[in-house]
């Protein structure tokens, strides 16, 4: 009696590895990207904390200024993108290029590479739509990145109550505020702008299959990451 | 007798959805505890970058596959955080001085 055994190694490598290092070249590529945009961030954050810490007038309070549950949402929304981006990488993984397939026996219809890649595409730019509407509901209220705008609704708020508004701190609140999500935010569009162009060359003529599907691990790679610092940025701007 | 090959796996994907949930229930959290909770302010701080930092490996983990990863290519990205710590203790030191 014989019982074959197929191994299957769902993690496997979507094509073969260099020889020698042991991952092929465009993901090491995006890695060795990856580790600069870690000390890019490092430095911006580093910067807010060394700049807030070191002022000797109080920034703003938590929510004060910034809507929070519009950007817990967009949190939220971003997470999502992530899900959805792995659950692509999952997808081709297994040879599902399709979008959606009934599976007998099942409510839900399986979503294929298609349908994950495009639901990671509506969530982040939908992330960019969200921050875009915050961007302008911030300004028109007068926080811009030189700090309350005279005559603006926060000016007269800070007037009224300098400690929670943080007054005395409003011009470095608003210049690091703006720079540390305007270059996330400008990494989330890079992304989707990525995305689009992967989803249009090669998601829909289904040029990806189970034996070759490095450029969707590569561009989840550096998904992955926006959201990663999105996750550390959320905390420390908004919510401390 | 020959048996049908019976599927086993070498390296099981994580259940992505339940890092899913555990993103959103640490986000809620995280949200409690600044503006609900009434914890000391240092405590606050604590917890909010624990929750961070919980929320950020689960990413790199899971999402990122890091934990399936071979070690050199851990080390790519496991290298910059202690230059970045050092980074921004020279920054203080400087400030402090």
């Amino acid at each position: 009696m014989t019982h074959a055994t197929q191994i299957v190694d769902q993690m496997r490598p979507p094509v073969p590895a260099e020889p020698g290092a042991g991952v092929y070249s465009k993901k090491l590529g995006m890695w060795v990207f990856l580790a600069s945009d870690v000390m890019f961030f490092t430095a911006l954050i580093g910067s807010y904390i060394v700049l807030r810490f070191g002022m000797p007038s109080p920034w703003a309070q938590p929510g004060a200024v910034l809507n929070v549950p519009l950007t817990g949402l967009n949190t939220f929304l971003l997470i999502c993108s992530s899900v959805s981006m792995v659950k692509a990488y999952a997808a081709i993984a297994d040879g599902k290029k399709y979008f959606l397939r009934k599976v007998p026996g099942k409510r839900l219809q399986d979503g294929g590479l298609k349908f994950w890649m495009l639901i990671t595409i509506i969530c982040g730019a939908g992330f960019v739509g969200v921050q875009l509407i915050e961007y302008i509901k911030l300004v028109g209220e007068g926080f811009t990145p030189t700090g309350y705008r005279e005559g603006s609704l926060l000016a007269e708020h800070a007037l009224a109550d300098p400690i929670k508004y943080g007054a005395g701190a409003a011009g470095m609140y608003g210049s690091t505020f703006f720079t540390m999500t305007g270059f996330h935010g400008f990494h989330v569009t890079c992304g989707v702008i990525s995305m689009l162009y992967l989803y249009f060359t090669k998601v829909l003529p289904e040029k990806y299959s189970a034996q070759n599907y490095a450029g969707i691990e590569v561009i989840g790679l550096y998904w992955h990451f926006v959201d990663l610092v999105w996750i550390i940025l959320f905390t420390i701007v908004y919510l401390i | 007798m020959t048996t049908s090959p019976q599927p086993t796996t070498a390296h099981v994907r994580p259940n992505y959805m339940l890092i899913w949930l555990y993103l959103f229930i640490m986000t809620v959290a995280e949200v409690t505890l600044a503006f609900e909770l009434p914890v000391s302010r240092n405590l606050k701080l604590i917890l909010l970058l624990v929750l961070a930092i919980w929320k950020a490996m689960l990413v790199a983990l899971y999402f990122m596959h890091l934990k399936f990863e071979r070690w050199r290519l851990r080390l790519i990205f496991i290298v910059p955080l202690p230059l970045a710590v050092i980074l921004v203790t020279a920054v203080i030191m400087e400030k402090l001085r």
